[in-house]
């Protein structure tokens, strides 16, 4: 499982792995956003929480397609099903690699970009914890997608519109509790709701992901 | 260790294409299959190695005790040899890369990335994963594609070294690898009539 692990890491720093990819696009998203909506700080700081996790959603959303589509293409996918490591114990490796070098670095960028959105102070370390505690759903969830469109050529679009409607619960919780932690409000009730829903992903998720995956590597 | 197949059946897209193949394979021997393009080799091994479900029959001996190697190699190019030989290795619990670099003549190759390989040193890079597995059953489908003459005497040499350590192997293929005491299936006579009652179909979707 360390040796997964470590390998997509690996691959995804080298050349043409994607790392920076939804960094990226995050990145350009939120500086976007104030040229779009026009320099009123005001309303800036009003939807900063929001834009921030819609960029950093979509950004995760953005890196999905690669995550298993590379493996099935190369027959790495087939090699791993017959393996001793259990499918449901591979994707739950390959979402944490995705987490981890998609998911964590948004979180590291999200308050270096709310400076330009001018977040209210208080709201920096709620926004923070609530991609970190939201992230992990996304990057599970990201899987099942990907699992489920992975023999189809060119399924980025339908994996969008499948994943998409799955990521509204985490969007609606953890926007929610970025919101009002920035507006001084008590946040615990979004946070536990979207704390909740990451557990219970991380947990039922990758047995969803293995079972589509094992009928579509038929 | 023997691996029985017992009255097969497969089917590829919820269609029959082989019905009824039965054989043994005992530790030690290699069992060549052959038969048109088509006909369901592939998708014979790919049920024998547990990838997708038979419509019918049992094959018994072979959880957990298959190296699977079909037309891809799973290889990331990327990664240099040492890398992906180290990865498969420690995928299957297994540490010693260094008989299998030497039995495929990779030693020179082996920091080199993949992606920077020939198509027959990939293909010999795809085939010394098998050595790395530690698995007994070698399920191979079509294993000498793009090698020339050296390299397939350098497979023959392997799976012969394989053969003598206890191992098994089934093969499909189209070229003579010099296996001499190997038995040969042809599968052809097992093409299944399409009007074969369907099972339950394997296809979820569609």
């Amino acid at each position: 499982m360390k040796a997964l692990l470590i390998r997509d890491i690996r691959l995804a720093v080298r050349a043409g792995g994607g790392f920076g990819l939804g960094l990226a696009f995050f990145l350009i998203v939120v500086v976007m956003v104030p040229f779009a909506v026009g320099a009123n700080s005001e309303l800036l700081s009003r939807i900063a929480p929001g834009v921030l996790w819609i960029g950093a959603l979509l950004a995760c959303l953005l890196s999905l397609d690669r995550l298993l589509a590379l493996d099935f293409e190369d027959g790495t996918l087939d090699l791993l099903a017959t393996a001793p490591l259990p499918v449901e114990a591979a994707l739950s490796i390959k979402a944490l690699a995705h987490w981890i070098t998609t998911g964590l670095p948004l979180v590291f960028a999200a308050p270096v970009l709310g400076v330009l959105m001018n977040l209210p102070l208080q709201g920096y370390g709620w926004l923070v914890l609530s991609l970190l505690l939201g992230t992990p759903a996304l990057s599970v969830i990201g899987t099942f997608g990907a699992a489920l469109t992975v023999g189809i050529k060119r399924g980025g679009l339908l994996l969008s519109l499948l994943v998409l409607p799955l990521y509204v619960p985490t969007l609606i919780f953890g926007a929610e509790a970025a919101r009002r932690g920035a507006t001084g409000a008590d946040v615990s009730t979004p946070l536990l709701l979207m704390a909740g829903i990451s557990a219970a992903t991380v947990a039922l998720m990758p047995f969803a992901s293995a079972a589509v995956l094992r009928v579509n590597l038929r | 260790m023997t691996l029985t197949v017992t009255d097969l059946t497969i089917a590829r897209g919820g269609m029959p294409v082989l019905a009824g193949v039965s054989f043994t394979l005992m530790a030690g021997h290699a069992l060549i299959l052959r038969g048109p393009n088509g006909v369901g080799k592939t998708t014979l091994l790919r049920t024998i190695a547990g990838l997708q479900p038979a419509l019918g029959g049992q094959v018994t001996g072979a959880e957990d005790q298959i190296a699977y190697a079909a037309h891809s190699d799973g290889l990331k190019a990327m990664l240099s040899v040492r890398e992906n030989l180290i990865f498969w290795a420690e995928v299957f619990g297994q540490t010693d890369i260094a008989p299998a670099l030497v039995a495929f003549d990779l030693c020179d190759l082996a920091d080199r990335l993949a992606g920077t390989l020939s198509a027959g040193q990939k293909r010999r890079l795809g085939l010394a994963r098998l050595l790395v597995t530690g698995r007994p059953i070698w399920v191979l489908d079509e294993p000498t594609v793009s090698l020339d003459v050296a390299s397939v005497e350098m497979f023959g040499t392997a799976v012969r070294a394989h053969l003598k350590q206890g191992g098994m192997a089934l093969i499909a293929t189209h070229i003579d690898l010099g296996l001499l005491d190997a038995k040969v299936l042809d599968v052809s006579p097992f093409i299944a009539r399409r009007e074969v009652p369907l099972g339950s179909s394997d296809e979820a979707f569609l």
